[in-house]
């Protein structure tokens, strides 16, 4: 089973190889990760694609709560949604495909980023589903590079996933 | 007034209550030592850094304070990782401190850089390099609160030297405020009590309990609890001394070289109450068939440790101590809940008794040396007032078996690494923190080969630590494995050279005694264990004996071999 994984961390260093070697560590699959800072500098949010069963989507969600970076962990599977990838894909652009390489951007609502004589550059935005037909539908003209961001996804509606400021106590107690 | 970066740190350390640290110096270090000899904390400068890791280590393990060791970059960094990674696994709080190539010179393969905060990411609860001298005094107050607080574990703090010269204002903060970190102690209620509903209509309850329970200082709670509701209890390895080990509900360790009672309770049992244990496999067997019968309940302050390898009906995130207290409370407000649990609970304790009686642990005595009897001799004379390390293999298990623990914090042992070499720095640790206690290192003849320079430690030092070395001549855990299950083919664990420990204590000005008979066991170990200076006992024991009961690797814990 495929889950989103919204991961609020402190924006500081080393933080991106703590969660990466976690999931190396414990032989986890990251399929993709995307990060980048939020609207609060502090903090950045990293969305992650990952999949197993229950059991280990459990620990995943356990462990990275447990790194003492991470602020706050939320699994889309819980949630409403609404979740989207950004491409960039070089395509083969000869005379014959060019119009319907810009009849498909079009359709797709793309853009034509970069333009060659040999090749065109494209840009497309939207959900997995989205992609995926475009791309299967561009594929028989000739890509030659592709890459992608991976989603990010945000909760529908009002729901905001945030930080929730609490205070840990100082120095004496614990079990020390 | 601004303050040297060397200087911010040793008085950090005085605000944080340290009263030693275990070091070894090196370039990198050096501006710190020059202050730190000056202070009043004690410096117990140690033979090898991963020596000053496992000694921090004992010195944490028996006292409970947080344990510290400081070295240098790169080897004196690396050295550490063994000592880090058996303290992660068995989650005691340690702040270690390595000093770094200065700041301009990370990244550039300088001389004797390491990327030791990259090195010891995954056995480390956290890691912190000071990028910034204005941190370093918060970085010291987080590190001491995250390796103490919630389930304990190892904090590494990388200095760079010249963030240890530079100078800086020094404010030592009062509180610690990391949003991100934020330990659950107290249990939820409702699944407390769902807990008890369970416990009062179990027939057949066991409790199973680990280290959480001396981290969390819930020995007295545990007992009460116990004996409240006449609950028999297995303790995993790391849980020994966390009930008393002659106390008449106690059933013993539980699995690989567990007692028959405490598996066959387990295998037996209609409720599992997992309290501060995390169901290891060297605790459960074969993972599907372990308490094939029972419910299971699990308290761990760690929520990740809960249906992690066993999946759990009642789990409860909180502090041991935390959540025992509740129980107890609705334990003792009983409104009748437990009128059929009590009148059925004589049949259950009649049940583990016969088990008990009917395969106690045993050796059998043929007139040559046994490890086991020497064990038993340890406990008689010390009257189990001693503080206990082992090394990993045959001497721990025999340890772990025929010494009844009667405290928590008194046995001190490498449970989830499994580290060789261990035990004797962790004695000495343990000795530089309890200095009139009788601390004892149960070792085997390859083990104590592991960290023997600790000998100069010790002797420099004045601890004296005793080291009982089951000499075997053998690896023998490695050696009883190849026994039965590779057909008697002893590849690599004959150590045909071991040296003669006498000798190499007296070069050390050390004491050192053979045994050699039964006869000699109590003779010889009442004066080492009154002459007052760090002592190697060499005891020729029977190289043929194994440890039993044992399951074999993967099997249900129902199948013993016994002896």
């Amino acid at each position: 089973m495929r889950h989103i994984i919204s991961v609020l961390v402190e924006n500081e260093f080393g933080v991106l190889s703590r969660v990466a070697g976690l999931f190396s560590g414990r032989g986890f699959n990251i399929e993709s990760l995307c990060v980048a800072e939020s609207q609060d500098p502090t903090v950045s949010t990293m969305t992650i694609v990952t999949s197993g069963n229950d059991a280990i989507i459990e620990q995943v969600l356990k462990q990275l709560n447990k790194l003492i970076n991470v602020i706050k962990v939320v699994d889309f599977k819980d949630l409403d949604y609404v979740s989207r990838e950004m491409i960039l894909v070089k395509v083969k652009a000869e005379e014959r495909t060019r119009e319907e390489i810009l009849r498909m951007v079009e359709i797709f609502r793309g853009k034509i980023i970069d333009v060659s004589a040999k090749t065109y550059t494209l840009l497309i935005t939207g959900d997995e589903e989205k992609l995926k037909a475009f791309l299967t539908l561009i594929k028989p003209l000739g890509i030659k590079e592709l890459v992608r961001t991976g989603p990010i996804a945000i909760a529908r509606g009002d729901k905001v996933i945030k930080v929730k400021e609490k205070h840990s106590e100082g120095g004496g107690e614990g079990n020390g | 007034m601004k303050k040297t970066g060397a200087q911010i740190f040793v008085e950090s350390l005085k605000m944080e209550g340290v009263d030693t640290i275990f070091c070894y110096p090196g370039g990198a270090t050096l501006n710190i030592t020059d202050v730190l000899t000056d202070s009043d904390i004690h410096q117990v400068v140690v033979r090898h850094e991963q020596g000053a890791v496992h000694a921090s280590d004992g010195y944490a393990r028996a006292s409970g304070r947080v344990g510290v060791s400081l070295v240098t970059s790169g080897p004196g960094a690396t050295n550490t990782v063994t000592g880090i990674a058996t303290a992660y696994m068995d989650s005691i709080p340690l702040v270690i401190f390595t000093c770094q190539v200065n700041t301009m010179l990370i990244g550039n393969d300088a001389f004797q850089e390491a990327d030791i905060v990259g090195i010891t990411r995954p056995c480390t609860k956290h890691s912190y390099l000071v990028r910034d001298g204005n941190d370093l005094a918060k970085i010291i107050k987080e590190a001491f609160y995250i390796a103490r607080s919630g389930r304990p574990g190892p904090v590494l703090v990388d200095i760079p030297k010249d963030v240890t010269s530079n100078l800086y204002e020094f404010k030592y903060p009062e509180k610690v405020n990391i949003r991100s970190y934020q330990p659950t102690y107290v249990g939820h209620i409702g699944q407390i009590k769902r807990a008890m509903k369970e416990i009062a209509s179990s027939r057949k309850p066991v409790l199973y309990t680990g280290g959480g329970i001396i981290a969390s200082g819930a020995s007295a709670e545990l007992v009460k609890l116990a004996e409240a509701l006449s609950i028999p209890v297995v303790n995993t390895l790391m849980g020994l001394g966390g009930f008393p080990g002659n106390h008449r509900l106690f059933l013993g360790m539980l699995g690989m070289h567990g007692t028959y009672a405490a598996n066959m309770a387990i295998t037996s049992s209609d409720l599992i109450i997992a309290i501060g244990a995390r169901f290891d496999d060297r605790a459960t067997g074969k993972v599907d068939e372990f308490a094939p019968h029972a419910k299971i309940i699990h308290v761990d302050i760690d929520p990740t440790s809960i249906s992690k390898n066993i999946k759990v009906d009642i789990p409860i995130v909180g502090d041991s101590k935390n959540v025992l207290q509740k129980m107890i409370h609705l334990a003792e407000q009983d409104g009748g809940d437990f009128k059929d649990y009590r009148a059925s609970i004589g049949e259950w304790l009649k049940e583990t008794e016969q088990w008990r009686k009917d395969y106690p642990l045993t050796y059998v005595r043929n007139g040559t040396l046994k490890p086991q009897y020497v064990i038993e001799r340890i406990y008689e004379l010390t009257k189990g007032k001693a503080i206990i390390t082992t090394e990993v293999g045959q001497n721990q298990m025999w340890t772990a078996q025929f010494f009844k623990f009667l405290k928590p914090r008194t046995f001190l042992s490498s449970g989830g690494l499994g580290t060789m070499g261990f035990g004797f720095p962790a004695a000495i640790g343990a000795q530089v923190a309890y200095p009139k206690s009788l601390v004892i290192d149960i070792a085997g003849d390859g083990s104590i080969q592991m960290n023997i320079q600790e000998l100069g430690t010790a002797v420099q030092f004045k601890l004296p630590v005793k080291v009982v070395i089951l000499n075997n001549g053998h690896l023998g855990m490695v050696r009883q494995w190849q026994e039965l299950f590779y057909e008697k083919r002893y590849t690599w664990t004959c150590l045909e050279c071991t040296p003669d420990f006498v000798k190499l204590a007296d070069a050390y000005g050390a004491a050192g005694y053979v045994i050699e008979r039964e006869d000699d066991v109590d003779v010889v170990l009442k004066e080492a264990f009154h002459n007052g200076m760090p002592t190697l006992i060499d005891v020729k024991v029977n190289p043929e004996e194994s440890v039993y009961p044992m399951v074999p690797a993967g099997a249900p814990l129902r199948e013993m071999l016994l002896v």
